[in-house]
């Protein structure tokens, strides 16, 4: 590829992939750049729609209403609890059992990946499982958002292709120095692994923090929701907190409407940016692990 | 045989418990993953039964009455049928014929520009997929309101009407499909980036001695080289083809675009969870599995005599 690139510097064909690399990335950074230009701009222009790039005005009046909120807050704290916990969780679950499916000479793997697999392609469905966690007595519990997805075939399998690809000797050396499977596992094989644990992390974290389905069928308590379903009732359904409003002292509704506007931009990015500052540090991590993943299991 | 052969032949190999057993250590890391998988993905599979039963709260899953086909024939009968059915596959056809190839084509151009903006770019189109759907459509809600949105407000200065976007049908289908593709094209293209770093280089070199353009050799090197990956993405693709991303088409959903929006699986939700008809909405969400079952079955078995690349 290089000397060709060196060749013809400029010619017709790079000139076009360039531009069209440039306006892909454009159209994805526009609405980004837009919600956060909305989100401190002057209410008038974000709830009118006049914000076409940068913003118009300078205000902070939006995210002060999104930190006073307590319903928004609570939501927040819910969530970081359900994303440590729960990826903890699905950290603990999911590898040791990646690990193990590549031991094929242990009685019943194979039989145990077929069992897994199977729920790729079939489910019990909406209803009877909702059925069963109320049988369980896991309705409306913290535990149920903890638990639902404790465990990713998906990624079992992305652990499976990992760990084929590590060296056995390793594991072989350490048996016969006479250390357990288990102890080889946590000593040899852990510490071997840290890029995939990076990913797992990323995909996990990512699935808990952005969830809102789970959460809007087994709880309807507020008490232990998550941001997403706060975030639903302010965006979607468009209902803003009564106290949100209030906190702004007496407003007419024209003005408690363009407020309303900031508040949404405002609260979009506050959810967002954790992830949106951790990805690019991650990012060597999870194209590895689509790769990885990309190996047949 | 003599005797002492058939015990050479046998004597290594330990019996089955014996062999569990000194494997114990590993059945332990797997007995969390293992319960889980029975519990939460084979226990509600028990419950599918109340599909042909008139399932009973007091009465539980086992003890309710048996009615055999008859939620399946109300549905089939039903007035939503053949609405449901048709949305259902006009949206995910839609989605898989634009939302398939983009990050293909993305991942194409981007491997025949210079590493620093291949790089940068990269790390910008990654950025939606980190987002939630909530907030996905909650920006899609505000940027296409009719009084406060930028895209109408671009379509006055350009002296066009302004357009209730979120209560027109006819725009439903495309705010779904495009935001996909807005928000999944970077990510989706890693797999594609990741197969064509493997293109062997030499072949490049050859072919452009023999005076081929760049051009073709994307046509005839780079793309021969990730047909296996797009192969087995597109076989999965379509295996999911009846369970295109309902999360979103509910968030999306509303009085006035509802005759297109509603699919199989967020009419499970609303007549299951919502409206509590347990065994009605049980059948329809069987049927629809077995929609996905089914297109998978195909997609492979196409696959596997056209290509001889097959997923099973």
């Amino acid at each position: 590829m290089e000397f060709t690139r060196k060749k013809k510097k400029n010619s017709a064909f790079d000139i076009a992939v360039t531009v069209i690399s440039l306006v892909l990335v454009a159209a994805v950074l526009y609405p980004l750049i837009l919600v956060v230009s909305s989100s401190i701009s002057d209410p008038v222009a974000a709830a009118s729609g006049e914000v076409l790039l940068l913003p118009k005005g300078f205000t902070l009046e939006g995210y002060k209403r999104v930190f006073q909120d307590e319903h928004i807050m609570m939501g927040y704290a819910n969530s970081l609890f359900y994303t440590i916990v729960g990826t903890l969780i699905n950290l603990l679950v999911t590898i040791p059992a990646g690990y193990v499916m590549t031991k094929t000479e242990v009685p019943g793997t194979k039989f145990i990946m077929k069992l897994f697999l199977f729920t790729m392609y079939f489910s019990g469905g909406m209803v009877p499982a909702f059925l069963l966690m109320n049988s369980l007595g896991l309705y409306n519990t913290r535990w149920v958002l903890l638990i639902l997805g404790a465990f990713s075939v998906y990624n079992c399998i992305i652990c499976r292709s990992f760990f084929l690809g590590l060296p056995k000797e390793l594991e072989e050396a350490a048996y016969i120095d006479g250390s357990s499977y288990i102890k080889t596992f946590m000593t040899i094989i852990l510490p071997l692994s840290k890029a995939l644990l990076g990913v797992m992390v990323l995909y996990f974290a990512v699935a808990h923090w952005n969830s809102y389905f789970n959460a809007m069928i087994y709880t309807y308590d507020a008490n232990i929701q998550p941001l997403q379903l706060f975030l639903r009732r302010i965006l979607i359904l468009e209902k803003t907190s009564a106290e949100m409003m209030e906190a702004g002292g007496d407003e007419y509704a024209a003005q408690q409407q363009q407020v309303a506007a900031l508040i949404k931009y405002a609260v979009i990015v506050v959810s967002s940016l954790p992830l949106m500052i951790i990805y690019p540090f991650l990012q060597k991590f999870f194209e590895k692990g689509v790769m990885i993943g990309s190996v047949k299991g | 045989m003599k005797k002492e052969d058939v015990r050479l032949k046998y004597a290594p190999k330990q019996s089955l418990l014996a062999r569990m057993w000194k494997y114990r250590q590993f059945y332990l890391l797997l007995i969390p993953a293992l319960v889980y998988v029975l519990v939460f993905n084979y226990g509600p599979m028990y419950g599918i039964q109340i599909a042909f039963k008139n399932y009973k709260g007091a009465l539980g899953i086992l003890d309710s009455p048996w009615v055999g086909f008859n939620h399946f024939k109300d549905f089939f009968s039903g007035y939503y049928f053949w609405t449901l059915l048709k949305n259902t596959l006009i949206l995910s056809v839609y989605n898989l014929a634009v939302g398939f190839p983009i990050p293909i084509i993305v991942a194409l151009i981007l491997n025949e520009v210079g590493p620093k903006l291949k790089k940068t770019a990269q790390t910008i189109l990654y950025a939606p997929h980190f987002i939630s759907t909530v907030v996905l459509c909650g920006m899609i809600v505000s940027m296409f309101s009719k009084e406060s949105g930028v895209v109408n407000t671009i379509l006055e200065a350009l002296g066009m009407e302004r357009v209730y976007f979120m209560g027109e049908p006819g725009t439903f289908r495309h705010l779904y499909v495009w935001s996909g593709v807005w928000q999944q094209m970077g990510w989706n293209a890693i797999i594609y980036i990741a197969a064509l770093s493997s293109v062997d280089p030499s072949l490049h070199e050859a072919a452009s001695i023999d005076g081929a353009t760049r051009m073709q050799r994307i046509i005839h090197i780079n793309i021969p080289t990730i047909m296996p990956t797009i192969i087995i993405t597109l076989i999965m693709a379509v295996g999911n083809i009846a369970s295109v991303g309902y999360e979103k088409a509910y968030l999306l959903q509303t009085s006035l675009n509802v005759e297109v929006s509603e699919i199989i699986s967020t009419y499970v939700y609303k007549r299951g969870i919502v409206d509590a008809s347990y065994s009605f909405s049980t059948a329809v969400g069987l049927f629809n599995n077995l929609i996905n079952i089914t297109m998978l079955c195909i997609a492979n078995a196409i696959s596997r005599k056209v290509s001889e690349t097959s997923l099973f």
